[in-house]
């Protein structure tokens, strides 16, 4: 009750909006240390999920901004991933520091990008859709069989022992102790990602309000009309293209550090489903709302992994339906769900809720 | 020597198939004039139109705009010269704001880049500000300033057709080529329309005007030429070309006894 009323004081007062974010900062600053408590594998899990914020957030450019279907995003993470792969692991015996691979990787996906973007320019819809997703699995394939006659990716069996960041004495595979805090890994990976991810925040909301974010937008509402305002559509749909792969290859190069192995296992069609997914149910063209999509499509699943088999062990004595189907399934429900009471996604922005809402369409 | 057309449009052809869409068609257009290009429907006006604003690009022929020949050059790069249109079937960014929509057509003359927007450098800001001051007096100019925040597609239609035109002129065009613009509007609307598109003339704009409101073209235009299956048929001051009994014969099928 008294709390109740100290937030009704606190409503409207000039302070309010900074003490949410002072909140959320400290909320934000303390979550490793919580989960640690409940289990190191849900600071991993929470990793997952700031990563598929990044990819989403990536592919947020290309689908929500610009309006160019992409159904094969998760080359992009593939490329980067690989490029860290490659540059920081025994397999060409290369060592170069994070810091150097992070931005070659996020150039090599913006060329990926760019070779991707060049042809399909007069594609649109469902073609392009068609195209991007055969660019996804020429990528996997190709990462699957460049191991002859030159072993480039080690095929299948992907690459080992790949570096994690270090930073002068800095091992983010180590566990440190500071002023009585344990740093573990995974920890001191979050809050690089959290910056990263602050970062890609803050470019995404920059970029909307601006006058590339408004060309993207009048590409997708009417190209023949934004290309007769002297919009040069095809940079600025490669523009598009290149800054959404990069954000896919800073993930991807992330994602190799943490992991240590990766394989093209990992990039399969699903995942760039999946990724598209997590843009469309948190809000097309809406940073939060992507970040939210990619926050709940990330945990969710896990949640469930750790609850299905307990709760059924409870309710009936044994386990009756795995995990995973379960997930499946509520997943596809959730999606038919939203589609039909909310189109625009959970949060969408201002300009898809007009799309979606039933005034008259011209 | 005198002084060169701003648009000099010579032995234009484009065939789609076996149908002849403009044959032969030459006409050259003044600066500071208003002219007006008429025609029954299937003449082949807004496919001059498409040529022109770089949508189609012509089997034959070339046309010069202000000293530079502009055949071939993509729609992007034709705005950039200084050709800026609007749209038989308006063809708004719809779920945009009107001051949205306006703010699209300062892209050509702006340049902030992805990185400039990103940093959020003093230039990008300084642009971003004069952009937005200069959509706003368009709106006002136009007369839809209260309509600032309103989704171009809930406008009503003859508003819809004003803030095309904003969104051109935004674009800072020599010539501002609009197709059909009256197509829809009542009376009271044709006639804020006239009184507007005299303003842009003196202001500096020449227009280039294809209607099916006789009325407004002979009482509006300094000149005027009529196309009829693809052909230009008459050409010049709009009491001569109503009297024309080619044009006569275009428009009701046959010579007046």
């Amino acid at each position: 009750m008294g709390s109740a009323l100290g937030f009704k004081a606190l409503r409207g007062h000039r302070a309010a909006p900074w003490l949410g974010l002072g909140f959320i900062v400290v909320a934000l600053a303390i979550l490793p240390f919580v989960l640690t408590s409940v289990g190191t594998a849900w600071v991993r899990i929470t990793n997952l999920a700031i990563l598929f914020a990044l990819l989403s957030l990536g592919l947020n450019i290309v689908v929500g901004f610009a309006g160019l279907l992409d159904l094969g995003y998760i080359a992009f993470y593939a490329v980067g991933a690989y490029s860290y792969a490659l540059l920081a692991s025994p397999h060409f015996g290369l060592h170069l520091p994070f810091w150097v691979i992070l931005p070659i990787g996020a150039a090599v996906a913006c060329v990926f990008g760019i070779m991707l973007g060049a042809p399909t320019l007069k594609l649109r819809g469902d073609y392009l859709a068609i195209v991007t997703l055969g660019f996804g699995e020429i990528v996997r394939i190709f990462l699957n069989n460049l191991s002859q006659p030159i072993n480039i990716t080690n095929g299948p069996q992907g690459v080992t022992l790949i570096d994690p960041f270090r930073l002068g004495s800095l091992d983010f595979n180590r566990t440190d102790t500071v002023a009585g805090l344990v740093f573990s890994g995974p920890v001191k990976y979050y809050y690089f990602l959290l910056a990263v991810l602050l970062l890609a925040i803050g470019i995404n909301l920059r970029l909307q309000n601006s006058r590339i974010g408004r060309a993207w937008v009048a590409i997708r509402e009417d190209e023949v009309a934004a290309q007769s305002m002297g919009i040069n559509t095809r940079n600025i749909k490669l523009l598009a293209f290149a800054m959404g792969a990069s954000f896919g290859g800073i993930a991807g190069g992330i994602f190799a550090a943490t992991q240590g192995f990766i394989s093209p296992e990992s990039f399969v069609f699903v995942e760039s489903i999946m990724v598209l997914s997590m843009v469309v149910l948190g809000g097309m063209g809406n940073v939060w709302g992507v970040v939210l999509g990619a926050v709940l499509l990330s945990f969710v699943p896990e949640i469930l992994r750790y609850t299905v088999e307990p709760v059924q062990k409870a309710l009936f004595g044994r386990m009756l339906i795995e995990p995973e189907v379960i997930r499946m399934l509520l997943f596809g429900l959730a999606l038919v769900l939203m589609m039909l009471y909310r189109p625009a996604g959970l949060w969408p922005s201002q300009r898809r809720k007009r799309e979606f809402s039933d005034s008259d369409h011209l | 020597m005198q002084m060169a057309r701003l648009l000099e449009i010579r032995n234009i052809e484009k065939r789609f198939g076996g149908v002849s869409a403009l044959a032969d068609v030459s006409l050259g257009i003044e600066r500071g004039e208003i002219y007006g290009l008429i025609g029954p429907n299937g003449a082949g006006k807004t496919t001059l139109f498409n040529v022109l604003t770089g949508l189609y690009v012509p089997d034959r022929g070339e046309f010069e705009f202000n000293g530079a020949n502009l055949v071939g050059l993509k729609p992007n790069r034709v705005a950039e010269c200084g050709i800026a249109r609007t749209f038989q079937n308006i063809r708004l960014f719809g779920n945009m704001t009107a001051m949205e929509n306006v703010m699209v057509g300062r892209h050509v003359r702006t340049q902030a880049g992805a990185l400039g927007a990103i940093l959020r450098t003093r230039h990008a800001r300084q642009e971003e500000e004069a952009i937005r001051r200069r959509s706003r007096e368009l709106l006002d100019y136009v007369g839809i300033g209260q309509y600032d925040d309103i989704v171009a597609r809930n406008l009503p239609y003859g508003d819809q057709r004003r803030l095309e035109i904003a969104r051109a002129l935004a674009t800072e065009p020599r010539l501002l080529a609009l197709d059909e613009p009256a197509a829809g509007m009542n009376a009271t609307e044709t006639v804020q329309l006239r009184s507007l598109l005299e303003r842009i003339r003196s202001d500096g704009v020449t227009v280039l005007l294809i209607e099916h409101d006789v009325k407004l073209v002979m009482g509006l235009c300094d000149r005027v030429a009529v196309l009829d299956y693809g052909k230009k048929i008459a050409e010049g001051e709009p009491a001569l070309v109503r009297a024309d009994p080619e044009v006569i014969r275009a428009y009701l099928g046959g010579a007046l006894p």
